[in-house]
């Protein structure tokens, strides 16, 4: 009797792991950076290249570091919703312009709005390799002692910034006046 | 016969024209056959199914330079997987290494190959064990015949 059972029994299995198999989302690689001091960087601004932007700016702050790319449609999809959350925050948003054109960057700022206090420009994506970036719009959370805590990859949204940040952020902040 | 062979040859030689890396080669070809395998190695975070070597992404692109210029710097083969698995963790890797949430994925091969083996085994002795039995059945009816 038991043995016409072993085929359900398989099949049970299948479906257990297709539960949670098919749940995961391949596409989100686990960033090993959470817990590690943030990769320092120090590049020029986005519009003025004698200028420079670097992490060392935000010692002793919290931060968030958004990175875009004119290219990236995700970035698109992502900005009046950035515009929203960076104006209300009291956590400055750094953007990290990643294997961009500075013109095209220049222009996509002017024309969107600009969500962020300073913006790096990375024309050969080192940095973005340096902080394990692969797809653009990636956002990471900086606490005050340079360590990065969260990281999201796909656009952000408000819910997002609710579910995901907030919490982070005033836990940080307790932690850390 | 001489023919096809020669034109196999010159396919084979063809194939290097299509290859996504458009990089110089190296000079050493100690050096390129190890940039080769490296390259193998990685994943692209992009298109997740192919290495870097093959992958025509940016950032397969910047992945291979890097890899190119930590190799010229005389970087070990270890201190670049490295460098890559601390920005982009063990995924970049296509050979991941054997630890506590990877032995499933090392050792399923080998479970499987178990599991159905001992599958065909049980199966083959039941239908050896009835292919006697009914050479005895047959003995039967002749015998009553």
């Amino acid at each position: 009797m038991w043995r016409y059972l072993l085929p359900l029994a398989g099949l049970a299995i299948l479906v257990v792991f297709f539960f949670f198999g098919l749940q995961r989302e391949p596409g989100t690689i686990p960033s090993p950076l959470i817990g590690k001091p943030a990769p320092s960087f120090s590049l020029p601004s986005v519009d003025n290249p004698a200028q420079s932007v670097s992490n060392a700016d935000y010692r002793g702050r919290m931060y968030v570091l958004n990175v875009w790319g004119t290219w990236c449609i995700g970035c698109r999809e992502e900005h009046a919703a950035l515009l929203a959350i960076a104006h209300t925050s009291a956590v400055p948003f750094v953007g990290l312009n990643w294997k961009d054109e500075r013109p095209l960057a220049i222009q996509w700022l002017k024309e969107l709005g600009n969500p962020y206090t300073a913006c790096a420009f990375d024309a050969d994506g080192r940095v973005g390799i340096d902080w394990g970036v692969y797809g653009a719009p990636e956002t990471f959370l900086v606490d005050a002692n340079g360590v990065v805590i969260h990281k999201h990859i796909a656009p952000l949204t408000e819910e997002i910034w609710q579910r995901d940040f907030l919490p982070r952020i005033r836990a940080a902040s307790k932690a850390a006046p | 016969m001489k023919r096809l062979l020669a034109l196999l040859t010159l396919l084979l030689l063809v194939a290097r024209a299509f290859g996504v890396d458009t990089g110089e080669e190296f000079a050493d070809p100690a050096l390129q056959a190890r940039y080769e395998r490296l390259t193998h190695d990685l994943r692209c975070l992009v298109c997740q199914n192919e290495s870097i070597a093959d992958s025509n992404a940016g950032l397969a692109a910047d992945l291979r330079r890097e890899v190119r210029e930590m190799l010229s710097a005389g970087k070990s083969d270890q201190e670049i997987l490295a460098f890559m698995t601390d920005r982009y963790g063990d995924f970049v890797l296509f050979r991941p290494p054997f630890v506590a949430r990877t032995w499933l994925l090392w050792l399923a091969p080998a479970l499987l190959l178990a599991a159905g083996a001992w599958i065909a085994v049980r199966i083959i002795r039941q239908k050896a064990q009835l292919a006697r039995t009914d050479t005895d059945d047959s003995d039967l009816d002749s015998g009553s015949a």
